[in-house]
This record gives structure tokens, sequence and C-alpha cells, in this order.
């Protein structure tokens, strides 16, 4: 046998050896091959994140700065003209992005570093732990959760911290259901069993066993999530349980300018000026969803055929 | 099976075939070019490891590609007309017709909300060969001849009221209703235990030869196809190696490649001198919930030496390598390890009991995370149990990487891009790199091909040699006992039949159960069937 060409090789196997590639070219190429509702989304929230982090530079004028004219027309000095008390829109459009965003950023990010590591606890756990958490999860969920928010808000008042807590914990239980959901499907591999079988800690498991395996349909539902999280801030701040004034945001902008719309027979311009911040939300929430619609097909192994 | 030659006309000529599949954004070849001829009543086995175009090459013979394949040359003849060019719509005339299709795994392949004589009958009513009162009546007269027990009710039941075995018979009735000219088995055995597979195999070739029906049966188990097969035809690479008269082709080969497959077989291990006892495990009792799947389990294994543990599945194997990992605390017994209790839960167990058990698992796809590069799978547990970091670790991985007969090109690869057979040789180096004194494998060769099978039980026997490792080897192929074991412990049922050396539990007189067991596997000898079968009727004639 010793000198048959066919004798086995383990080295000589052959494996599916996938070209090697840094992050950075798979980006790339990745990009490349992005349809064009993934680019136009992309580009657009590339955009937003410009206007939030440049706002005090990019706005002709401050955020609370108030001029002589309420309600003054779409001219050269104000672009959208000023509101109710005479504070440039245009500027407050810009430094809405900042607040609104970043608030609804810094909720979710929470949203999910509470949903995500009880979910996958409760999934690695399956005992009392497990028990509690989904029981628990479920009597959050069972209270719609606007109303739930309102109550709340009007308890411990409408702060900026308070806000970000409020909607983080409420919305962190769907998070909690789709982690503790794709974790139980991983939680049953060998691989998690051998982790136990070494001795491994709840930790070490969570972050490097399971988190890895997950993150696909959690990155798409960080983008979902994003979007229902500043529909609802910019709904309690139309409320007036929201964002508090001075500060700008997009959904009291709305409330603030309202009355504006009965304007529009006289001034079509005038009657646009409280549907720009709305549109602003739309936009963005639009934009969020084709790069998430792209990263799930990408991600879920859903092949093209030819 | 007497020697058959050609039984009559051609019925099945596929010249030159050609076919593509996609994958990683290009066309790669998968059949290249394979010529076969079938004629009426001739069963043709084909035979290759996986990734040999065998079960690509046995659904082209239906004129059928699966999603992602595309023929791009050569005919397919079936009776004159050739497949390779007809619509789909034409060459729905003759599936589940003409011609039809035994799947691998019956169990995925039923609907699991319809009655099994409505899904028997399903398709030769709807293509209108028979009205329904005839094709019920004639699935019940075919569950009879494939010796599925109560043969006139058995089709009132749901697919999960049948066991394995039967739902493969269910299967190859619908297959056989039509019937058909030609009938492609895709390893109809292979999920199947071998006291199971011995029932199945003899009704399938009964029907065969009862009704004079041409037949492909693709498999990876010579001994299956050596039962089957009138003439044999070994694929690699999506290419013919050689094809012969299955009676020639076993004894006989040409090819050398055939011949090593051939070979796989004839492993056997000297055995070892029992030494002192490294676990024993006394009077061990488990229980899944109220279910109980371990009762008074005696097992001890001696240092150095590899015992295999075989029995048909719910036999209670794996739960007994539960019992000792600690995953399932025993609920009465005890285990004894290097003479020291070993506590019942995991949990309770030091770092440095865990790290000198150590386990080996049968599908190493799960057993990896698909995330973690090699050099992270194989570094853990040495960082871990062993404290190792930075060069140090890399040296020791590299080390183990060679152990393996692979090397440090490896270090990068996720699973996904290793063969299954270097797969089980990175978990196998994982489970080296704890430093165990005990190595639990768990059906480790059962989901790989023979070659590759034979190039893992020789590394592992190797591997005993140089470190001095014990082996508690699950599995149910015998002859992969033969190869690796120096005793063995035969299960039924969550309790022990029998256990010592090797050579005492193969020589009789054995136990009924392990008699049974030992009589199933099927050996290369094209009658072994035969024989088995007239033994087994025999024996039952007497008992009656």
């Amino acid at each position: 046998m010793s000198q048959e060409p066919n004798t086995y090789s383990a080295l000589g196997e052959v494996g599916a050896v996938s070209e090697k590639r840094s992050l950075w070219q798979r980006l790339m190429l990745d990009l490349r091959k992005a349809p064009m509702t993934a680019r136009f989304g992309m580009i657009v929230i590339l955009g937003y994140i410009i206007l939030a982090v440049f706002a005090p530079i990019l706005s002709p004028y401050g955020e609370a700065e108030v001029f002589p004219e309420p309600y003054a027309a779409w001219s050269a000095e104000h672009v959208f003209g000023t509101d109710q008390i005479g504070r440039d829109i245009f500027s407050r459009m810009i430094f809405g992005a900042r607040n609104t965003v970043g608030i609804a950023v810094a909720t979710t990010l929470l949203a999910f570093i509470i949903g995500g590591s009880l979910g996958l606890a409760a999934a690695i756990n399956q005992s009392w732990l497990d028990q509690f958490l989904s029981r628990a999860v479920d009597v959050l969920m069972a209270i719609p959760s606007l109303i739930f928010a309102l109550v709340l808000l009007s308890i411990f008042g409408s702060t900026v911290t308070n806000l970000i807590l409020i909607i983080a914990v409420l919305d962190s239980t769907r998070v909690f259901r789709l982690t503790r959901a794709v974790s139980l499907n991983v939680v049953v591999m060998d691989y998690v069993e051998a982790a136990r079988l070494r001795g491994e800690g709840l930790w070490w498991i969570m972050r490097r066993e399971i988190l890895p395996n997950i993150m696909p349909p959690l990155i798409a539902e960080f983008g979902l999530r994003f979007c229902f999280v500043f529909l609802t801030i910019a709904a309690l701040s139309f409320l007036g349980v929201g964002i508090q004034p001075p500060t700008a945001d997009w959904g009291s902008m709305v409330r603030e300018n309202a009355s504006l719309i009965m304007f529009a027979q006289y001034d079509i311009k005038a009657g646009l000026t409280p549907l720009l911040p709305a549109a602003a939300i739309a936009l963005l929430t639009v934009a969020i969803n084709f790069v998430v619609d792209w990263f799930l097909h990408k991600t879920s192994g859903l092949r093209d055929e030819q | 099976m007497s020697n058959k030659t050609k039984k009559g006309d051609v019925l099945l000529e596929i010249k030159g075939l050609k076919i593509q599949g996609f994958s990683d954004e290009k066309w790669h070849d998968i059949v290249k070019g394979v010529d076969l001829t079938l004629h009426r009543g001739e069963v043709l086995g084909l035979i290759g490891e996986s990734g040999a175009g065998k079960s690509t090459l046995g659904l082209a013979a239906m004129g059928y590609t699966q999603p992602g394949c595309r023929i791009t040359g050569g005919e397919i003849l079936f009776d004159g007309s050739d497949l390779a060019r007809l619509s789909e719509s034409e060459k729905r005339a003759f599936w589940g017709n003409r011609m039809t299709y035994v799947a691998q795994s019956a169990a995925a392949s039923f609907n699991p909300a319809h009655r099994l004589l409505d899904q028997t009958t399903a398709s030769t009513i709807r293509s209108k060969i028979k009205p329904r009162a005839e094709a019920h009546s004639d699935a019940k007269t075919l569950y009879g001849v494939l010796n599925l027990p109560d043969p006139n009710h058995i089709g009132d039941r749901y697919p999960h009221q049948v066991s394995g075995g039967q739902l493969q018979r269910v299967m190859t009735a619908m297959a056989m209703l039509p019937r058909p000219d030609l009938i492609v088995f895709d390893e109809p055995t292979t999920a199947l235990d071998v006291t199971t597979q011995v029932e199945v195999l003899s009704s399938m070739r009964a029907i065969v030869e009862e009704f004079n029906t041409a037949a492909i049966y693709i498999t990876h188990d010579l001994a299956v196809v050596a039962q089957m097969a009138d003439v044999i035809k070994v694929l690699r690479y999506g290419e013919e190696v050689e094809e012969a008269g299955t009676r020639m082709m076993l004894s006989d080969p040409k090819e050398a490649y055939t011949k090593s497959l051939w070979s796989v077989r004839a492993l056997e291990k000297p055995i070892q001198k029992p030494s002192d006892t490294l676990l024993s495990l006394k009077g061990i009792d488990a229980s899944y919930g109220t279910i109980k799947v371990l009762h008074q389990v005696d097992i001890d294994v001696p240092r150095g030496s590899t015992v295999a543990v075989v029995g048909e599945s719910g036999s209670g194997k794996s739960t007994t390598a539960r019992v000792i990992t600690g995953l399932l605390p025993q609920l009465a017994g005890s285990i004894e390890f290097n003479g020291e209790a070993l506590p019942k839960k995991l949990s309770e167990r030091s770092k440095d009991q865990k790290r000198r058990i150590q386990m080996i698992y049968q599908m190493a796809d799960t057993a990896m995370n698909p995330r973690q590069t090699v050099r992270d799978i194989i570094g853990r547990p040495l960082e871990f149990y062993l404290g190792m970091r930075g060069e140090k670790k890399e040296a020791r991985i590299v080390e183990l990487l060679k152990m393996i007969e692979l090397d440090a090109s490896f270090l990068a690869r996720l699973p996904g891009e290793l063969s299954g057979g270097q797969k089980q040789r990175i978990c196998i180096a994982r489970a080296l790199a704890a430093e165990p004194e005990f190595v639990i494998c768990d059906e480790v060769t059962s989901a790989l091909d023979q070659i590759v099978q034979e190039g893992i039980l020789k590394l592992l026997l190797r591997l005993q040699d140089e470190l001095g490792l014990t082996y508690l080897f699950i599995t149910h192929d015998i002859s992969t006992v033969k190869a690796i074991a120096d005793q063995v412990v035969v299960m039924n049922q969550g309790e022990v039949v029998e256990q010592g050396l090797k050579t005492d539990v193969f020589q009789p007189p054995h136990p009924e159960y392990t008699n049974l067991l030992l009589s199933s596997v099927p050996e290369m000898d094209p009658d072994w069937l035969t024989n088995l079968t007239r033994h087994r009727l025999e024996a039952a004639g007497n008992a009656v």
C-alpha cells in the first residue's frame, strides 16, 4: 500500500478554503455588491450622523436663540422660518438630529445591553432564572408600552435620563424575547456543552460561545428597535412628556408648529413647516430599514439562484 | 443473491453526463462525464465518499438536478427519451410513475400531519395510475410484502407512530406502488441501526426481485451494496473509478482506490492486557425526568486500554457518557476515577477532575464554534487548564496540530473551511490540549467516510500508544469495535448485556441480544444476507 498514489493524508484532504481577505477588503466587497436601496440608506444615515455630530458648526443659529419675529416665513435669513417664539427652525432641525437620534441610540443600546444579557443568561440557565425573567417580561409586555411609559414618566418626571431608562427597560422586553429565542437554538449545540464540560463560566459561554453566533438577528433587530424607540420618543415628545423645551427635538417640533398647517391655504411653505421634522423622522426610519433588510438578506444565507 | 447478469433490455443509458454546481459564486464540476448503463431488473450500486457525486448522479438518472445544479453535457436516455432535454412538465410524467425515489431520511421526508396510507398512495392516485380504492388495497399488500406489522392497519398511523425502519419501508412501498421501471435508493439504511437495517435491506431486496424492478442503490457502505447490487460502480470526485459485477468487484478490485476502500474493514487492533482500573461505574441508575434510561450499569475501564460500548440507538450508550462527564447526575450508584469517588454534578468537580476527562463528539460540525478559529478552539483549553499564554501557547497549538497530522497553516481557519475528517481531528486536538487521561469518543467516526474513518481510527490508536490514553469508545458499528477496542460492553435498553475482552465477547456463545447484534452486521459477502435470512427463518421455524 505504501507506494499507492491514493494513500490517505489528512493534510491533503480538501476542505472549503475561502480566500483570505482582511475585514476592510470584505467590507468594501460587500458594499460594492449592496443594492441601491441599501446604499441610499447608508448615505442617509451617514448624513444624519454628520448633522448630529457637527450640529453647532453646521447650524446658522443657536438651538434656543430667540428672534423677534415668531412664525416668520421662509426666507434667506431663516431658511425654514421661525417657530412660535421666534427660534430658527432650520437650526433646531439640525440640533434635533443630535438630540433625538442621540437619545434614541443611547436608549436602544441600553435596551440591548439589558435585554440581551438577561436573554442570554435565561437561555443558558434554563431553570428558575429563565422562569423568573420570562414571566416578569410577560407582565411588562402585557401593558401597552406607550401608556406604561406615559404613566412612568408622569411619576418620575420627564428628564432625559428618565426617558432613556424607562424606554430602554420597556423595550428590553422585546430584545429579551428575541435573544432568548435565538440563543436557545445555539445553547443546544455540542460546542456549548463542550465549553460547559471544560468548566467555563456563564459569562464566557455568553460572550464567546453564543453571542458571536446570534449576532446577525440581533443587529437586524437593533436597526428595527432603533426605529421604534425613535418613534416612541417622538410620540412622547409630541404628547409633551418627552424631551422638554428648550431642547430641540423633532417630535416636539411637530407639536409646537402643528397649528401652522392650517395656514397652508395661504402659504404652502408655512403648511410644510411642521411636516419637515416629521419627514426627517420618516426618512431616517426608511433608510435604516433599507440597510437592515439588506443585512438580513446577506446573513440569512438566502442565495439568489443564478 | 444469484449472480444475475443481464436481465433484460437496456432501460437507462447515461452517456458522458456532466453536472455543475454553484457555490462560492462559481460553477464547479460535480459530475465529470460519467457513463452508466442499467438493464431492466438490474440493481446498480453506486459507492464513493461524500462529494463523489453519487447522489447527484442518482438524481440525474431521473432527470432531476438539485437547486443550484445544472446539467452541462451528456445524455440521459430513459427508455428512449433523453431526460436531459425534456422540459420539467414532460419529466413530471415520468416521476412518481415510471421512476421513483427513496430518500435517506424517511423521518424527514414524510409529512407529519398526514396518515401513512394517504402519503403512500398520493402520487399514484394523482397521476391516475390506479383509482383510489385499488391503490389503497395495493399499498396494504405491499406493506405485507415489506414485512410491516399489521399491514392492513399500519397505514392509518401517522409518521411519528412508527419506527424509523418501518418508515423507511413505508417509503419503499410508496416508491413501489406505481410499479415503476426504476427506483433510486439514496442511502436508505444509513440512518438505521444494524438490526433494523437487516430487515429493511432484505425486504427491499425481496420487493425489487419480485417485481423485477431496476434500481440504483446509492450508499457509502460496501457491505450493504454487496447484498443489494448486481453491478457496482465506484465513483470518486465525480468520475468513475471502476465498474464490475458485484462478485468480481469484491474478490478482485482492479483500481488502487477501490482496494483502499476495501482494506478499511481489515483494520484490527491487537488486544491490550488489562491493567489497573482507571474508571469504574458501579450500579449506575439514571433518568431523564421520570423516564429511567440506565439500570444498574457497571463498567470497568482499565488504564491505557479502549473499552467500546456498543448498542443500538436508545440503548443508553450516550447517557452513560453523560453520567461520566457529570452532565447528567446519576440517581444511584457511584463513579470512581483513579480510585477516588467522582462528584455527581459537574459543578462539584474540580477543574483538575474536569481536565482529566475529555470528550470528542459525533458531529464535529456542531462540536466546534463556527465563529472561532482553529487557534482559538485548541488554544482555549491550554489557557484555561494549563495557564499557557502568548508564544508558549502558540507553540503548543502547532505541536498539537502536528500530532494530529495537520500543520500551522490551519491556525487561522474557521471550522467551515475544513473537511469532515479535519474537523474531527481538530476536535481530537482540543481534547488532547487538556492533557487528559480519559477520553470519551461518542460515535466519532460514524459521520465520516470509510477512508477518513480509517485515518481517524489510526490516529486515535497512535495517540493512545504515545500518550497512554484511555478511551471509552461509543459506537454502533461493529467493524469499528474490531479496529479499536480491547474490551467490549454490549448495552441494550439501558442495561449491560455482556462485557469483557473483545475476543471473549465476539466468540460464541453469546447472550441472545449480542447474537442478534453481531449477526446483523453486514459482511462483505454477497451471500451474507441470503444466508442470514434463511438462518433466521429456520430458527424461527424451530422455535414454533
